[in-house]
């Protein structure tokens, strides 16, 4: 058995660089990776040409907010970002490219990725402006929109328990995006708020299997406590 | 919650059947719990990742490990589910969704949607919104009766980018209740304290009357 439990360093040097694809995992706060966040935030603050793909924007100066103020990101793939007025004020002054997608094509859209389907068709968001630019396809009579699939070079996910080979659980609604990203990127870093050995996460309940896992490590008590 | 608000939510809640799987959007939808009868058999769903939503978390934070859409800090019942977002949305597109109560910028009277941007001056982004406008079995759109400038939130046509054609069932505010009939929106309740009048106050669409009116309580 290979044990993927790493220090930050060893975790993250090597495998982020310029321009790259990043899936980043959480909904709001719940399942965002903070510390590896901090760390890129801290370490490679010369990062640039990013593209986060990330449910939300976080919030001003917290998760991947401290990304985009740090001007480490050239694009960002997200469904909603009111809870972070700066990112919309970077947006609309156009020093951030954003895509917006509907949340469940968001979530597929990655999901495809992780599962080898290069596109699959929907009628989400037809007769509405997210169907502009995008090819159709007549079948069986309806007009459907063709959704490519979304990869990432790199997922940055939060487990609530990893074990050291690297399978992952999640708590209450902090799973969101996670599984479907940790999927869909070439190198999958996972910061485990409780780290624990093989067999201790029963295998019925492992919600992302350790294969697709390539380092694990511990995460920080958050510190940002507040409403 | 206002007295308008109360009217809207009293009576929006009063269009969930126990046994329903509901999803309630982000602001005044989240009210209705508050006034359903204590025990009343509902299963709420919150698109970022469970079934079985119980009452907000006294003292919790947007930290908490289970949080609604909205980031509020939320319980689960016994026998709540929690999933990832790709199974979520299977069961709003898989239309295991019985109904999704939303908030709206515009409904039109053919029952289109606009409640999730105002180009130049709102652009949070969708979330979830479009997939359940769209694919909710039933989607029901409570408002205030007119928007910030007394124009009512029931067009014509609407304005600003759809949310999704066509999807709206059912629209409630706090002096009517509209309901979509062979594809148009027709007045179907009124508020006792107001009348036909002040209904249609603000409405610069033609809008049909039902031939029997539903009382309001």
């Amino acid at each position: 058995m290979s044990d993927l439990v790493k220090e930050l360093n060893e975790a993250v040097a090597e495998r982020i660089r310029d321009g790259q694809t990043l899936m980043i995992a959480g909904f709001g706060r719940g399942g965002t990776p903070f510390t590896l966040i901090e760390h890129l935030a801290e370490h490679h603050a010369h990062l640039r040409g990013l593209t986060l793909v990330k449910n939300d924007a976080n919030e001003s100066n917290l998760g991947i907010g401290v990304l985009l103020a740090r001007g480490m990101a050239r694009r960002l793939i997200s469904t909603h970002i009111g809870l972070n007025p700066d990112a919309i004020a970077m947006m609309n002054r156009g020093e951030l490219e954003v895509e917006f997608v509907p949340q469940g094509i968001f979530a597929e859209r990655i999901r495809a990725g992780g599962a080898g389907l290069p596109a699959f068709l929907t009628d989400i968001g037809m007769g509405t402006i997210v169907a502009k630019g995008k090819p159709t396809v007549e079948l069986d009579g309806r007009t459907l929109l063709v959704e490519r699939a979304l990869r990432g070079d790199v997922a940055l996910l939060c487990a609530d328990i990893a074990d050291r080979m690297g399978n992952c659980w999640w708590r209450g609604s902090n799973r969101n995006m996670s599984v479907a990203m940790g999927t869909a990127c070439d190198a999958v870093i996972v910061e485990a708020r409780e780290i624990v050995e093989p067999g201790a996460i029963e295998p019925e309940n492992v919600h992302l299997p350790g294969v697709f896992v390539d380092a694990v490590v511990q995460a920080q008590p958050r510190k940002h406590m507040q409403s | 919650m206002n007295e308008q608000e109360s009217i809207i939510v009293r009576r929006a809640a009063r269009e969930l059947s126990p046994g329903m799987v509901v999803n309630l959007g982000i602001g005044l939808p989240t009210l209705i719990p508050g006034v359903l009868p204590e025990g009343f058999d509902v299963v709420l769903h919150s698109e970022n990742g469970f079934a079985g939503m119980g009452a907000p978390l006294e003292g919790g934070t947007r930290d908490n490990d289970v949080i609604d859409a909205g980031g509020r800090a939320v319980t689960l019942i016994k026998g709540a589910a929690c999933f990832d977002s790709v199974l979520s949305f299977a069961l709003i597109r898989g239309g295991h969704l019985d109904m999704a109560v939303l908030g709206a910028f515009e409904v039109s009277v053919e029952g289109d949607l606009a409640n999730w941007m105002i180009p130049g001056k709102l652009t949070p982004g969708m979330g979830g919104g479009m997939e359940l406008a769209q694919k909710a079995r039933r989607v029901v759109v409570i408002s205030r009766h007119l928007d910030k400038h007394g124009r009512g939130k029931l067009v014509g046509t609407c304005s600003l980018p759809l949310t999704a054609p066509r999807c709206v069932d059912t629209l409630i505010t706090e002096r009517a209740v509209f309901r979509r009939r062979e594809g148009r929106l027709v007045l179907c309740s009124i508020h006792p304290e107001q009348t036909r009048e002040t209904v249609f106050e603000g409405i610069e669409c033609p809008v049909e009357v039902a031939e029997t009116l539903e009382p309001w309580e």
